[in-house]
């Protein structure tokens, strides 16, 4: 991980009041401006000067009518955490296609705050920030998308700049990229992967069909 | 070894011009006078040349413009641009930033060849979408089996659904070479390579001879056979003298690193209408940026490079 990393991606707790005024969304209008640390070179001084700006991109909007889980979930009664065949969520289930010989829900979802989902070491991550908890596993991934490498930046190359978070391409369930597409929340248009492959745009004409 | 025999012309004698040949020979106001009627002449056919005006006509190189002719000059662009599309336009000629060289890196292991980029590209940039059709992206399907093999690229492909299988993709335009092929063979240096690396047309330079187009290794310029169709509705209003201008028949055309978004600090149209985010854009010369990330830290080609064309365009596997 880059030193200067810490002050690119706004950390977990200078999210929190973003997250509480709803702020994230694709656009420069979710723009965080977070507090330079101490420049410990020239570059990083001139860099802390004049930063540039990533805006996190709006995650894609959840299963309709699970969300939020503690509507059901109120985790007032004794959860069994044992891995088994579940009864229920079969949407979810039906696809599932995340390693799945070994995995199943509570590895990331948090038994007690659903709402939530939880590191292996048990901390929890809202769902806003579910890249830390992907690379726990996908560390390599989590340093290339960091860096930009990895997964789909737009807006400005030497400035404010929105970055795709995992969960826009990829399903958490079944994350094998397949296609992506645009949908609109609450009047924003969102990433959200699909499970369907891509339709890929019409083919160039050949030159003699160009004759008029 | 023998020495190369050097050039007559240097060497011989002076020809003995016939008495009344001589340049002394001539009348001085003769001479004076065969000039102005030559002018003249120019002048006259001027009327059968599409209704350049004078100005057009005897415009100088765009590099040597001043300030104030370039002003007239686009703003001559932007009333064609009014007079040929009803539609009001900004053409600029924004120039070089300081200190940026841009390079462009393409993640193969990541391309699934659906060609948003294509029609990106198309929007962006005013090409002509029908009769011709002019695409400066052109993405390639290969065989996983045969690696990068051009004898067997597809690119008329045209499947329900992509990626195929035992397929991928290899997208190919404009390289932006530090060697440009193209820059050394046009007769009239209506296209050169600019600061920062974008390698420009000057389009009312073009004589359309398409020397640069049997220079380029890579197909990556294209001719407008027959006046470009582009409906008005569909221009791109943010233009770049050496960019996106809407182009006449008969001129070259090429990638310009979107260069009216670009030279703006903006993203391609191409890297953002990447569903996969397989293409990086970026200033070499800056360490902290994505595309040195790239080049330091993945596994780099560049294509032909046994041309030595050195190209800003890098084709990387980022797993």
């Amino acid at each position: 991980m880059r030193p200067t990393w810490s002050h690119r991606i706004p950390s977990r707790s200078a999210l929190a009041p973003l997250l509480a005024l709803g702020l994230l969304v694709v656009g420069p209008a979710g723009a965080s401006d977070p507090k330079p640390a101490a420049a410990p070179d020239a570059r990083a001084a001139k860099k802390a000067e004049h930063p540039a700006k990533e805006v996190q991109a709006m995650s894609p909007p959840f299963s309709e009518g699970i969300y939020p889980c503690s509507g059901c979930h109120d985790g007032k009664e004794k959860v069994n955490t044992a891995r088994r065949e579940l009864g229920f969520h079969d949407e979810q289930t039906s696809i599932f296609a995340h390693d799945a010989e070994h995995r199943w829900c509570l590895d990331c979802h948090d038994a007690q705050k659903r709402d939530e989902l939880h590191l292996t070491n048990g901390d929890l991550v809202p769902f806003t920030e579910s890249y830390r908890l992907c690379g726990q596993c996908h560390g390599d991934k989590l340093r290339d998308w960091r860096a930009g490498i990895h997964g789909k930046r737009i807006g400005s190359w030497n400035g404010t700049k929105t970055y795709f978070l995992c969960v826009n391409c990829h399903n958490p369930h079944a994350p094998l990229f397949k296609g992506e597409k645009e949908t609109v929340v609450d009047g924003r248009t969102v990433v959200m992967p699909t499970l369907e492959k891509i339709k890929p745009e019409p083919r160039p004409r050949r030159p003699e069909e160009m004759r008029p | 070894m023998s020495p190369r025999p050097s050039l007559p012309v240097v060497q011989d004698p002076p020809v003995d011009l016939a008495p009344d040949r001589r340049e002394e020979g001539v009348d001085p106001e003769r001479r004076a006078f065969m000039r102005t009627a030559a002018a003249g002449a120019a002048l006259a056919s001027l009327a059968g040349c599409g209704g350049l005006s004078m100005e057009e006509f005897f415009r100088k190189h765009f590099k040597e413009l001043s300030p104030e002719q370039l002003k007239r000059t686009l703003a001559r662009v932007e009333a064609s641009n009014k007079e040929r599309f009803g539609r009001a336009t900004t053409v600029t000629a924004e120039g070089p930033m300081e200190g940026v060289e841009f390079g462009y890196g393409l993640d193969l292991s990541r391309c699934i060849g659906c060609r948003r980029c294509v029609y990106a590209c198309v929007k962006e940039n005013n090409q002509s979408r029908q009769h011709p059709q002019i695409q400066w992206i052109r993405v390639l399907q290969m065989d996983k089996d045969r690696g990068v093999d051009l004898t067997h690229a597809e690119h008329y492909y045209d499947p329900a659904t992509v990626p195929q299988e035992g397929k991928f993709y290899f997208p190919v335009q404009c390289q932006q070479c530090r060697n440009p092929p193209c820059v050394k063979a046009c007769p009239t240096q209506a296209t050169w390579k600019e600061k920062d690396g974008i390698v420009v047309i000057d389009y009312d330079w073009c004589i359309g001879c398409r020397c640069c187009m049997s220079a380029c290794p890579y197909g990556a310029r294209h001719f407008n056979l027959a006046d470009p169709t582009l409906p008005a509705a569909e221009l791109n209003p943010n233009q770049h003298f050496l960019g996106n201008r809407p182009r006449p028949k008969g001129v070259v055309e090429k990638c310009t690193f979107c260069i009216q978004r670009s030279r703006n600090g903006r993203y391609t149209a191409c890297v953002e209408a990447c569903p996969v985010g397989a293409r990086k854009f970026g200033n070499l010369l800056d360490p902290e940026s994505e595309i040195r990330r790239v080049m330091e830290t993945k596994r780099v080609f560049i294509f032909k490079e046994e041309l030595a064309t050195h190209p800003q365009f890098y084709y990387f596997y980022a797993t």
